[in-house]
Parts: structure tokens; sequence; C-alpha cells
């Protein structure tokens, strides 16, 4: 990497590059509306009534700044490292989705628009939506994979509590990113009503920078708060990558402190040799998919390959322009976590912490127990625990086979 | 030189009359009944023909296409397809061209698509999901080997931007009459009058309208004010319904013979 700061380097275009990646790949009829929202973002990160409105919405209906965790038991498994989790399981409706979604609900009221649609694999962006949905008088719709609302039943009952519309989408493989086309189909043909809020750093520009500077709080927090328990910078900041918000999140403020190594864990279903994954950086190749241009799971056609892992909230062919980017300038890390490593993880941390993380947040909590053993008692390990994993008690009984 | 496509305009307007333009996936519902249904459309009559490459996350299609396009994949088209009913369109003797999203012409390698489409005697190729902004290496690719560049544009589109969409555009400029997907419609909608209108004010490139025509009257009253009509999903839907044995054929065929009664003698 060069010299100077990550955004010299950068230099981020008007549509959006992360060098040869991002942009816009999209049908001429959402550009008017992605021009629209690129503007609102624009205007709302300067304006202060706009960014004194998220604040509080942080802080007395989130629950922000979210605490850190040093987690001494679950450390002893990971070589004796110091382990420090990002607690963004407490935020209100139990994930980082929160963050990003207020901010795009704000934004939505701000242009004037009535309905909100949102995709979900999980549930947790979906939850997220229908929650601020529900807070602003928004109408809510949510597309989500048939196989998905199977997997994450509960989330589907939460987001009909909440007021929401959940649509099972049939076409496909049935998952989120089948879910993610039935929304911008909703989306060509309403965009004059309808604000998509996309729950990660993908798609088309602005959502790969809007989503980021909405997710930026986790690591800012973090940053300080690493900073002041322990008087230095940790020696590694590692996060889940599925499409990669929260990965992005906690990494961005790190990324100017060039001793700080970032590494994103992608779900490795039953390993990449056997093809069954969603390991996109790790084990996929530059391509075009959602209207972006990053790494992707696809054939010699360009057409997708279906996605495997033990959790629906990474089970995506598809990743952040902008980790595409850090991962070939080498600023980022990607490797890949197995769903039997994952899930060993995850029983580590119920039992040795008491608490109990989502799935898709235990690949990152496998990719510590390996790293802490190279590193060494002497390292710091921030962990961005991105959410609770309550949703996932029926696929958790399943795989351990404990009867209910 | 002038493409076939761009030949076929110049002669439809000295008749006063639309080019009627049908859209087939590749390999749709298999590679051998496609070139059969392929030539019921132009028996029938229709003047050019866009070959879909069958794609799996097709975003700008509704449901009757996203069938035909996982039925085609499931039977296993890939490029080989689209070229082979390409290939046939020419040999048939209508100008033919590729209606593409994007990532599988960029796996493919820009350049080599271009040059395969050229040899194969292709027109051109429609580009539903690539934005003038990235489209750096297709602007260079179709002029070394001398293709049509067929950019859709919306109701949505401002001003501003349908002059910079249009400048690129070459053979014909593709106008989405609806904000949508594809699909067949009751009505036409009214925003297609008014945007072939905007565009004209901005380009002297022919305008074909596309999305939601299907019947001899709509083709008909579009022919009005547009120099070509597209039609996709009524023929699938045929298919579709009637399967792509005779009776299947014969409407395709009773269809595009229609059309093109419905896209004459209008103006």
């Amino acid at each position: 990497m060069s010299t100077g700061s990550y955004r010299e380097v950068l230099n981020e275009s008007a549509v959006g590059h992360f060098g040869p990646y991002g942009g816009r790949f999209v049908p001429e009829a959402l550009i008017s509306a992605l021009d629209e929202l690129a503007a609102a973002h624009t205007a709302a990160q300067s304006d202060p009534i706009f960014q004194s409105e998220l604040a509080e919405l942080h802080k007395s209906y989130t629950g922000r700044p979210s605490i850190l965790t040093d987690a001494k038991r679950f450390s002893e498994h990971a070589g004796g490292a110091r382990i420090l989790l990002k607690r963004e399981d407490l935020n209100h409706t139990g994930s980082h989705k929160i963050n990003n979604v207020l901010g795009q609900a704000l934004l939505t009221k701000k242009m004037g628009k009535k309905r909100i649609i949102a995709e979900t694999g999980a549930g947790q962006h979906g939850v997220a939506s229908a929650t601020a949905a529900a807070l602003f008088g928004l109408e809510c719709v949510v597309y989500m994979g048939e196989a998905d609302t199977q997997r994450q039943a509960l989330n589907v009952a939460r987001m009909k509590l909440l007021g929401a519309t959940v649509v099972p989408v049939t076409q496909g493989s049935k998952t989120l990113k089948d879910a993610i086309n039935e929304a911008m189909r909703d989306w060509v043909t309403n965009v004059e009503t309808t604000h998509y809020l996309l729950g990660t750093v993908a798609g088309p520009h602005p959502f790969p920078t809007m989503v980021r500077d909405f997710q930026r709080i986790i690591g800012v927090e973090a940053r300080e708060q690493v900073l002041s328990l322990t008087g230095k910078l940790p020696d590694a900041v590692l996060a889940c990558v599925g499409g990669g918000s929260n990965a992005i999140g906690i990494f961005h403020p790190f990324i100017d402190d060039k001793t700080v190594r970032l590494i994103g864990l992608e779900a490795g279903g039953k390993g990449i040799e056997t093809g069954l994954h969603a390991s996109t950086i790790s084990g996929g190749n530059p391509g075009v998919l959602h209207g972006t241009r990053s790494y992707v799971l696809q054939d010699q056609d360009g057409q997708t390959v279906e996605s495997h892992s033990i959790s629906a909230g990474l089970d995506y062919p598809g990743v952040g322009p902008e980790h595409a980017y850090l991962n070939d300038i080498g600023r980022a890390e990607y490797r890949s976590i197995t769903d039997d490593q994952a899930m060993y993880a995850f029983s580590l941390m119920c039992k040795s912490e008491g608490i109990i993380p989502a799935i898709e947040t235990a690949h990152a909590l496998a990719g510590a127990l390996e790293l802490g053993h190279e590193l060494g008692k002497d390292a710091t390990i921030l962990i961005n625990l991105s959410g609770r994993g309550d949703k996932d008690v029926q696929t958790a009984a399943d795989y351990f086979g404990l009867p209910l | 030189m002038p493409t076939a496509l761009e030949e076929l305009f110049v002669k439809t307007k000295s008749q006063n009359r639309a080019v009627l333009i049908g859209y087939i996936p590749a390999g749709f519902p298999n590679q051998k009944s496609s070139k059969k249904i392929l030539k019921a459309m132009i028996d029938g009559g229709i003047d050019a023909v866009e070959i879909g490459y069958p794609y799996s996350d097709p975003v700008m299609d509704g449901p009757v296409i996203q069938a035909a396009s996982e039925e085609a994949i499931k039977n296993g088209a890939g490029v080989n397809a689209v070229f082979d009913l390409l290939q046939e369109g020419v040999k048939q003797g209508i100008p033919s061209m590729v209606m593409s999203y994007w990532s599988p012409i960029e796996k493919y390698g820009v350049e080599n698509f271009s040059k395969k489409v050229s040899e194969l005697g292709g027109s051109g190729v429609i580009t539903p999901d690539l934005t003038v902004e990235e489209s750096n290496e297709w602007l260079s690719y179709s002029r070394t080997f001398d293709l049509n560049r067929i950019y859709v544009v919306a109701p949505s589109s401002s001003s501003e931007r349908l002059s910079k969409v249009t400048e690129q555009c070459s053979g014909f400029i593709y106008a989405a009459s609806l904000m949508g997907v594809t699909g067949t419609r009751d009505s036409v909608s009214g925003n297609a009058k008014s945007l072939v209108e905007r565009i004209r004010k901005v380009s002297k490139t022919p305008v074909a309208v596309g999305l939601g025509v299907s019947t001899k009257e709509q083709a008909s009253e579009v022919a009005k004010y547009a120099d070509g009509v597209i039609v996709g999903s009524a023929f699938i839907k045929i298919i579709q319904e009637f399967g792509a044995g005779r009776t299947g054929l014969k409407k395709v065929k009773q269809l595009a013979k229609s059309l093109s009664e419905g896209v004459r003698n209008v103006k």
C-alpha cells in the first residue's frame, strides 16, 4: 500500500468506485433514484440536524454506545491472546443492522418517500427494517427467500408482529440472492414512492459507501474503547463477512492504522474444496452481481453459483466492493471458516462467556481461536460480536442433536 | 459500413411503417426447439430478432421471461446456445442482436464477445443493465467490430440523462414503455409516447418501444409514434402454454403475423 491515507489512495469517484470494483450495473430506470439517494446521503453527512437526530436515535433507541467485553475465559482457548468483544448483539433488535437502518429510514423521510422495501437472509436486517418502519410510520415490505423463511421462522414472526409484510421468494435458489432480485424488481416498478433499504455494503452506488458510513460508528466507538482500556491499538480486528456490513463498519476507522491487521472471516460451509461454501473472496473471482462489480461465485458463463452456509446471513454469493478492493491492495485479509469450525466456536462462546452469538458472528470467533494461537498471549484481538443467537437456537439444536 | 439493423430502419422508414422486433431466450425451452420458434416468428413476419442470453439473476424480467430463462439454463443453455441461435437468425436473413445482462459478457471478455458476435454476422448487443459510466470497454470494442450499441432508457430518465445515454446508442434506442419489468400488459402505458417525444428532442437515432406490448392493437398504437415495436413475453407465453410442438409454433407464427400487420399502414 502507498504512504498516503486510505481516502487519498482510494480517490472515490462520483459513481462510487473502489479501484476496479463498485460502480453501477442497473437498469436506467433506477439511475434517477440512485442519484437522488446519493445526493441525500452526501447532504446528510454534513447536515448537523440530520446528524443530531441520528445520534439521538443511537443513544435513546438503539442503546449506543455498545459496550466492550473482555472475554477472559474464551481467551484461554485462543492461545491466551486478549479477546475484546464489541457487543453489537446488545443493540435494540439484536444486531448491528439497526445502525444502517435508522440512518436510511431518516433519509427516506427526508426524501419524502412513504414506503420501504428490504431483502433479508437471516432476518436480522428484515427485523431492523420492520422496526424502523414502525418507528417512522412507513409501509414496509420484506423479501425473504422461502428457504430462509423456514430456517429463520422466529424472525418472520417478529417482522409480522412489527407490522411488516413478509414476501417469501420462490424463484431460483430461494435464498438471499433471489430476495435481492425480487426487491430490485419491486423497486424498478415503484421507485417514485419507495426507498430500497438495502442491508449491506453491496449493490449499486451509493449503497456500498452509504451503508459503510452508517456502520462506521462501530469502529469509531471500538477504537476509542480499546485505546482507553488497553492504552494501545489492537493487533488485529476480526469480523465475519457475508455482504460485509459489520466488517466494513468496524474495519474502516482502523484502515489508516497500519499496524492493525484487518481480517474478515467468510463462510466456508463444508469447505471451499467441496464447492459448497460462501467464501466469495477466498473462493470466487471478480465479476458483476446485483448492480456492482466485486468478487462473486459464478461459473464460466457468468451465471451465479449457489452459495452454501449453515448461517443464513452469510449465505450470499457476492461481497461488498470495498472488501474486494481492501483484499487486492493487501490492506485486509480474508479467511474461510467451515460450518464445523463456526459451530465449535459458537458452543465455546456460550459455555465460556455466557453469550449466545449469532452463527454468523461465530465465524469471526472461530477466526480468533486460530489467530490467537498464531499471535500468542501478548496480542490483543478485537472482534465485532455483530449479533445475538436467539434466532439460531433451532439450527444449533439440530446441529448438536439436542432434543427441544 | 451500416449494420443490417441500421439498413432495416432506413428501409421501413421509406415504407412508412415500424420495425417488428421479436425476442426469444437462447435455448428456450431447449436448443432445438428455440430454432423452430425463431423460424415460426420469422415466417410470421418479424423483421429483426433479439436473442436473449438466459441469466441466473434477471432483475429486469417479469415471471414469464424468468421462468423461460430458468428452463433454458436447466437444459444447458450457455454462451454457445446464444451464438448458435444468433447465427440461425442471420442465416434466416433478418438482422439479429444479442440481449444480455452484463455479467455473462464481462465473464466471456468484452473483446472476445464483440468479436464473436461480429463474426457471426450479428448487428449489435442490447445491454439492459450496463450504464454508460461502466461502458468504456464496450464503447471501444463495439467500434472496433462495427456493432450497434443499444441501451435501454426509461420514463424516469431525466432529459440530461437521455442526452447522455442516447449519444452512445446506435441502431436504435430501446425505450422502456413503463416503470417495471418485462411482461404482457392490458394496455401500453401512456408514458411510452411522451418518452419517445422526449428522446426525439435529443437524438436522431430510431426509437423502438418495448415492455408490455403483446397484441396487434397495441403494436399498431405504438407504431404511430415509434420506429420499432419489441415483443417478447407474448411469444414465450404461447410456448409455455401450448408447448413447442405444432400447435405452439402455429400460434407463434399467427401472433407474429398479426403483430406485423399492426406495425404497417398506421403512419
